[in-house]
């Protein structure tokens, strides 16, 4: 590819030219202060090349955060252009960009590593583990992930964004409506970032599987170790047809293949019907995890076991066989037969039922518990009610006679946003403040909490209610402006002061973050709420030591520390302790993640040279790994003696 | 697990699963062979004859149903047989019928 420099570097824009400003200040800011205070090798050495998944955990959910800043302005640049009719804030290449970019950020490098942070953090804690079946891969995971998310995000100060949406349907995106790098930055920082995903699936996977401490049997298991299992499994099947899809389209856009092309016998529809077929079972990954970390806050909250724990199971296994049979419903009116769309139609609205099994689960969970309205239960409160309304509009999209009508507009954007955000996005605020005390050793402001979820959730609704009815009246998604004849300039506004309150109400999060690091009371015990049930509780320390248990804790029944407590058993205290055998760090992850990224930038601008000295570098770095014969190391007696002398004062 | 890894024990497993892979081999290189069926009928019937067979390795040779992860990894197995089933078949349905084959 022949780029000038002007065309390299994105220039010509106010908003980028600050964006691109305050990203470099941002970094020298960053660099000079780990200079400064000499934390280079603190870095290094407790965090990059860390193999604790509780630190891998931490890591994920930053990144998350920083995404979910980055996803958020997207959205708010969304909101700011469409607030009036006519609005010449972005022109409608730059809005392309935006929407593209907003719906990628989100669903890929905000939900997912949110999750999977929480996953990482808490999993292992929950099933009585010391880590995870493969810590070192757990590391490569993260850095597989940050780095494609990195590649992703410079796309638009260096060559351009995608614009092609984040379902990138071809023939759109070919090189022959697509041209420039965008898109090529879209395919390759998603199969990198994927690669991470579909290690993480494979690692708890096995560990849930196989890394169970004494007397945990599968009917044991937390809820939430139950929606991770299921989830991990769904990421086994559905993220290898998403690497395929997408190195089919990278062929075609680098090196002239002709799959989802107009020309030739390519066929574009074989893309929409590939990527769904990863897509669909993608949403179910992203809400499963989210069902299990409301069923625990309830239960937790409630004081109360889960009710009807084996339906509960039943239906999210029902739900990974069924979210592998309704991909079709996102393109019914792509000229499907009638009995195809009709099995679809069919198919999707069974899936609803087992996702209405555990609505009842949990109303009947709070049934006469004493509830504690804390900031996490609050939120999973919240997220019943939300959900309801974008699971009824679901099942309404899902008659595909009818979805010939709402197919694409702004009803559809208003159902996915209720579920994502009600679903996923509450779960992830819900978890993250529900297990701050684990992970930081202090709670959340739980005044600043409640305003930031106050606003928050009515921003939301303030923000996607109304797109509901901008969608019967017809107005479709991801156009950049319209008229006044149009008729939608009262909702979209109201929309927009919607998406601003759920901005703030994320300021307001962020301060209460930095408010609580400095005021917070520090916790004393590993149970920091008094109400926990499960293991992650059971740890001698708020903030687990580095081997999470000095000795694995011993279960019998469903909610293991719940009884502990009634029966006063304390599994920590007044043992004999052995050495115990933990990973080393990992240095090669990071390097062959940085490689990798380094030879996916060439291509995308067509370097060739860069993506084969890559391609052998990452090739080294396997070698290099091969001839790694160290097996971790014991941490002796005395250190666990001293650990837990300091955590039980 | 127990009987066949003991010695002295006679490998029935294995001589049963070797008899009936030789004579799936045989049928199928008889249909291809001494048949005039049209090329996708033998297609087709060689095909149901590798996966009996693929999946009579796994279950004999490779003893996949035994041990403590028999049923887990059997399990897993065949869901993802059946995800690959749905996925092939479905997307081939989709392509080939409705207003979208006009395109192909
Ligand atoms: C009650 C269960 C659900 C049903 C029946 C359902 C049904 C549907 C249907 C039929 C569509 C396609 C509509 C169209 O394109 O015209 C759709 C789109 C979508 N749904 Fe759902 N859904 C359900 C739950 C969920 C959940 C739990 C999530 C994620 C957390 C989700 C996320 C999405 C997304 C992201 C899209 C649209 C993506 C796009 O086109 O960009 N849905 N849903
Ligand atoms: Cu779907």
């Amino acid at each position: 590819m022949d780029l000038k420099w002007n065309e390299f570097i994105i220039t010509g824009d106010p908003l980028i030219l600050g964006a691109q400003i305050s990203i470099l200040l941002g970094s020298i800011a960053v660099v000079a202060a780990l200079t400064y205070f000499k934390k280079w090798t603190w870095l290094w050495k407790e965090w990059l090349t860390s193999v604790d998944h509780k630190k891998l955990g931490i890591m994920y959910i930053l990144s998350a955060l920083l995404m979910l800043f980055r996803g958020g302005i997207d959205g708010l640049m969304i909101r700011t252009q469409l607030a009036k009719p006519g609005m010449e804030f972005l022109d409608p290449q730059h809005y392309n960009e935006v929407f593209s970019t907003h719906g990628v950020i989100m669903i890929l490098f905000m939900a997912m590593p949110f999750l999977i942070g929480l996953i990482n953090y808490v999993v292992p804690l929950q099933i009585g583990a010391r880590d995870v079946a493969f810590p070192y891969l757990n590391n490569l995971s993260f850095w597989t992930f940050f780095v494609g998310m990195a590649l992703f995000n410079i796309s638009f100060i260096i060559g351009g964004s995608p614009d092609a949406g984040w379902t990138a349907y071809t023939p759109l995106a070919t090189n022959e409506f697509s041209p420039g790098p965008g898109q090529n930055y879209y395919l390759l920082a998603i199969q990198i970032a994927g690669i991470g995903t579909l290690m993480t699936g494979i690692n708890f996977f096995v560990t849930i599987l196989k890394m169970r401490t004494k007397g945990m049997t599968l009917m044991k298991m937390s809820m939430f170790t139950w929606t991770t299992l299921i989830t991990m499994l769904i990421i086994i099947f559905a993220f290898p047809v998403l690497t395929v899809a997408l190195a089919l389209q990278t062929f075609d856009r680098l090196f002239g293949s002709v799959i989802f092309t107009l020309q030739g016998d390519g066929n574009p529809m074989l893309w929409v019907n590939l990527f769904w077929v990863w897509g669909h079972p993608e949403v179910y990954i992203v809400i499963l995890p989210a069902f299990g970390i409301f069923s625990e806050i309830i239960s937790t909250f409630a004081r109360k076991q889960l009710f009807a724990y084996k339906a509960m199971v039943v239906s999210i296994v029902t739900i990974s066989v069924l979210s592998f049979l309704v991909w079709v419903h996102h393109f019914f009116t792509m000229g499907n037969s009638a009995e195809a769309n009709s099995f679809f139609s069919i198919t999707t609205m069974a899936i609803s039922i087992p996702t209405g099994v555990k609505i009842f689960n949990w109303l009947f969970t709070m049934y006469r518990g004493r509830i504690t309205f804390t900031t996490p239960m609050l939120w999973a409160l919240a997220f019943i009610p939300n959900f309801v309304i974008g699971g009824v509009t679901g099942v309404m999209l899902a008659m595909a006679a009818a979805d010939y009508q709402y197919h694409n507009t702004y009803f559809l954007v208003s159902h996915f946003h209720y579920v994502l955000i009600s679903g996923t996005v509450f779960a992830c605020f819900a978890g993250l403040i529900y297990w701050y005390p684990k992970m930081f050793g202090h709670k959340l402001n739980e005044k600043i909490g409640k305003w930031a979820f106050w606003i928050f959730i009515i921003g939301f609704n303030v923000c996607f209610f109304p797109q509901y009815f901008l969608g019967l009246d017809g107005m479709p998604r991801r156009i950049s402006t319209y008229t006044e004849a149009d008729g939608w300039t009262g909702l979209n506004f109201i929309s927009t002061i919607g998406a601003f309150m759920m901005g703030l109400a994320f300021l307001i999060f962020v301060v209460n973050i930095v408010y609580s690091w400095r005021f917070s009371p520090r916790e004393k015990t590993g149970d920091a709420w008094g109400l926990g049930r499960n293991l992650e509780w059971a740890t001698s320390s708020s903030i687990p030591p580095h081997y999470n248990f000095a000795v694995l804790p011993e279960v019998t029944g469903l909610d293991p520390y719940w009884d502990m407590k009634e029966k006063g058993l304390d599994q920590q205290k007044n043992v004999d302790y052995k050495p115990i055998h933990m990973p080393n760090n990992a240095a090669t992850p990071i390097i062959m993640s940085v490689i990798m990224g380094a030879a996916a930038f060439g291509l995308v601008f067509h370097w060739y040279w860069i993506g084969i000295i890559g391609g052998i570098g990452i090739f080294i770095t396997m070698i290099a790994r091969s001839f790694d014969y160290n097996d971790g190391y014991y941490v002796s007696v005395e250190e666990i003696k001293e650990t837990e002398a300091k955590a039980n004062k | 697990m127990s009987q066949q890894t003991k010695k002295g024990h006679f490998p029935w497993k294995h001589i049963i699963g070797f008899l009936i892979s030789i004579a799936l081999t045989l049928v199928a290189f008889a249909t291809a062979l001494w048949t005039d069926w049209s090329s996708s009928t033998i297609f087709i019937i060689i095909l149901i004859f590798a996966v009996i067979q693929a999946a009579l390795q796994l279950v004999m040779f490779m003893h996949m149903t035994e041990g403590e992860d028999g049923g887990l990894i059997s399990g897993n197995t065949l869901f993802g047989f059946f995800i690959a089933v749905v996925i092939i078949v479905g997307t081939y349905w989709l392509m080939t019928s409705g207003h979208m084959h006009m395109g192909m």
